[in-house]
């Protein structure tokens, strides 16, 4: 109990002691008071009216008064009062997973709206501008290319440096060509633009449409009859589709690259050697593959960060959660999915 | 200019809801043609709520909302398509395309609707730029210009299709006294040089008094309307202490 709380306690205690039905409060010339002086009077106050006692303000400073008198003056809305959440633990687990349900739901709904936008467009008949699709496909393919580069070419450096430790002590190390190559092209350089994608495009995708959801431009695309799947999230859904393969190229060479500069410059690898031993560990089924993993991530980059964009409330925080969700769970269905090919592509051995 | 049997939309047992949160209920109004229609109330009492309801943007709970004699919700798809194209909006905040230049957000639905060449497109928007004094920024961003610029560039996108009614949602939030004047002003102008029908959502006095002729009051306690017509003759006439606290700015009812 705070000093405040026991002097409302003793005060309080003391009157009901005295017998008293009238509490006189003066200030005794007091040249400074706060807050403090307002909440200890309205405690005060709530004990007196409990007991059906009269409070006496009239010795207070009168600013002190009207604040009071303020604070009393709009009264209570009747069922406006929330107590804090006091919900059972089993109610929020309940809410959850409705709520999970609705979401699965509400995904599946907007994977046919985009498929049926996607059907439009083969036809003709899908409303954007090809400006926004041209300046959607910069925006995630060329202007991408710093950081797909500084990466593949850590990550290329990064499996050298691991396969290098364990192939020294064979004396194979000219193998260090056939791990980094084959490592890249199957699976680090797809997984990797794929993260970087789900970062840096994923996220502005959805705090761009999350942003215009928040500015009525939503609004204003669907009352002048333009539908938003077609107008803003089909030509994002095909600029990652399309760029999202020829950056995991470009990220496979630099990956293999990366590795050469380890193996020339510290294992005393030629370039000949390197290159022919890198032509010779992959092949196209392997290119193919991987640049297959690299379109169905660029789906599902799209998907969860349009997704989020345009199911985004009206509010700032709801674009910060909007854009927090399109990159964690693009991050989980990107590897969900490798995880999924990667059974699928031993099974069937392709 | 109002003519009392002339209803342009009509709006019938309208219920509107969040789920199950409900936001008001059994409005019933009409609103004619060449009217200014005023939608007012208190802060959170669903005026921008009934805004989106007549312009298609949320389905009512209950309850029907016409154009012409035509109901928009029962309607089939390609019917609300062509009711909407006769609607114009100024949305709060403007609204406009950022990404777009000012003259490419008024072009869009001329574009979308309509035949004209390049040329008569470019023709058009410069014409309704002017008609909004924004003559010579058809290259500016949205993020370029001032809140007030945006308002009217918004308005000029709301005009682009020369619609039948135009909605605007509380067109002075946000603007300096001056501002306000001039765009009041400007929706007067339009509503006799266009002979539009239009509807604003606001509850500053001085627009609901020099521009309304007809209005609906809505209260977010009772969740319903409680009053309707010209807002002068609200404040003359109306006995509810509700309306007459709100037209008198709280005077009668803090001061009983």
């Amino acid at each position: 109990m705070d000093d405040r709380s026991q002097a409302v306690a003793f005060l309080s205690e003391f009157a009901k002691q005295a017998g008293a039905t009238r509490v006189t409060v003066r200030d005794g010339g007091i040249e400074a008071w706060d807050s403090a002086l307002l909440t200890f009077l309205r405690s005060l106050g709530a004990i007196t009216r409990e007991r059906g006692e009269t409070l006496d303000l009239s010795g207070l400073p009168e600013g002190a008064r009207r604040l009071l008198t303020l604070a009393d003056a709009v009264p209570e809305r009747k069922g406006a009062r929330r107590t804090a959440s006091t919900k059972s633990w089993l109610t929020r687990v309940g809410e959850r997973s409705l709520k999970g349900f609705e979401d699965f739901g509400s995904s599946i709904h907007f994977l046919g709206e985009l498929t049926q936008a996607f059907v439009a467009m083969l036809r003709g008949k899908a409303k954007y501008r090809k400006s926004d699709l041209f300046a959607i496909i910069q925006e995630c393919g060329p202007e991408a290319l710093p950081i797909i580069s500084l990466i593949s070419l850590l990550v290329g450096m990064i499996l050298a440096f691991l396969g290098a430790v364990q192939l020294r002590m064979f004396g194979a190390e000219i193998f260090i060509a056939d791990g980094v190559a084959v490592g890249m092209v199957r699976v680090m350089g797809p997984l990797m633009t794929a993260i970087i994608m789900a970062g840096r495009t994923g996220a502005a995708f959805a705090a761009r449409l999350g942003t215009m959801q928040v500015n009525e431009e939503v609004d204003a695309l669907q009352t002048m009859g333009f539908s938003p799947m077609e107008f803003l999230v089909l030509p994002r859904a095909l600029a990652l589709i399309l760029m999202m393969p020829l950056l995991t190229i470009y990220a496979n060479i630099v990956g293999i690259l990366g590795g050469a500069i380890i193996g020339i410059l510290m294992l005393d690898l030629t370039p000949a050697q390197y290159y022919l031993q890198t032509i010779g560990a992959i092949n196209l089924q392997a290119v193919l593959s991987g640049l297959m993993n690299a379109s169905v991530f660029g789906v599902l980059v799209a998907i969860s960060g349009c997704m989020q964009g345009i199911r985004c409330g009206r509010s700032a925080s709801a674009v910060g959660e909007a854009t927090t969700a399109a990159v964690v769970n693009a991050i989980v269905y990107i590897v969900v999915a490798n995880a999924i090919i990667a059974v699928i592509q031993t099974v069937t051995g392709f | 200019m109002s003519a009392a049997n002339d209803p342009h939309l009509e709006v019938k047992d309208l219920t509107m809801a969040y789920g199950d949160f409900l936001i008001q209920k059994d409005l019933t109004f009409n609103i004619n043609h060449g009217d200014i229609f005023i939608i007012m109330g208190g802060s959170g009492c669903g005026k921008s709520t009934l805004l989106r309801h007549l312009v298609g943007l949320k389905t009512p709970a209950k309850g029907t909302i016409s154009y012409h004699g035509v109901s928009f919700w029962d309607a089939p798809e390609d019917e609300q398509a062509k009711l909407m194209q006769k609607i114009g909006i100024l949305y709060q905040s403007g609204a406009l395309w950022s990404s777009m230049t000012l003259a490419e957000n008024v072009a869009i639905p001329l574009e979308r609707y309509t035949p004209l060449s390049r040329k008569e497109i470019d023709e058009v928007v410069s014409l309704k730029m002017a008609l909004v004094g924004l003559a010579g920024f058809e290259n500016y961003y949205p993020s370029e210009i001032s809140g007030g610029m945006r308002k009217r560039a918004g308005l000029a996108r709301a005009m682009a299709l020369d619609p039948d009614i135009l909605f605007f949602d509380e067109p002075s939030a946000g603007l300096d006294p001056i501002s306000a004047k001039l765009l009041d002003d400007l929706i007067l102008e339009l509503r006799d040089s266009l002979g539009s029908t239009v509807v604003v959502v606001t509850h500053e006095l001085a627009s609901i008094f020099a521009i309304g002729s007809n209005s609906v009051f809505l209260d977010p306690e009772t969740k319903t309307m409680i009053a309707g017509g010209d807002p002068n003759d609200l404040l003359n006439n109306c006995p509810d202490p509700k309306v007459q606290a709100f037209l008198r700015r709280g005077i009668e009812a803090s001061h009983p």
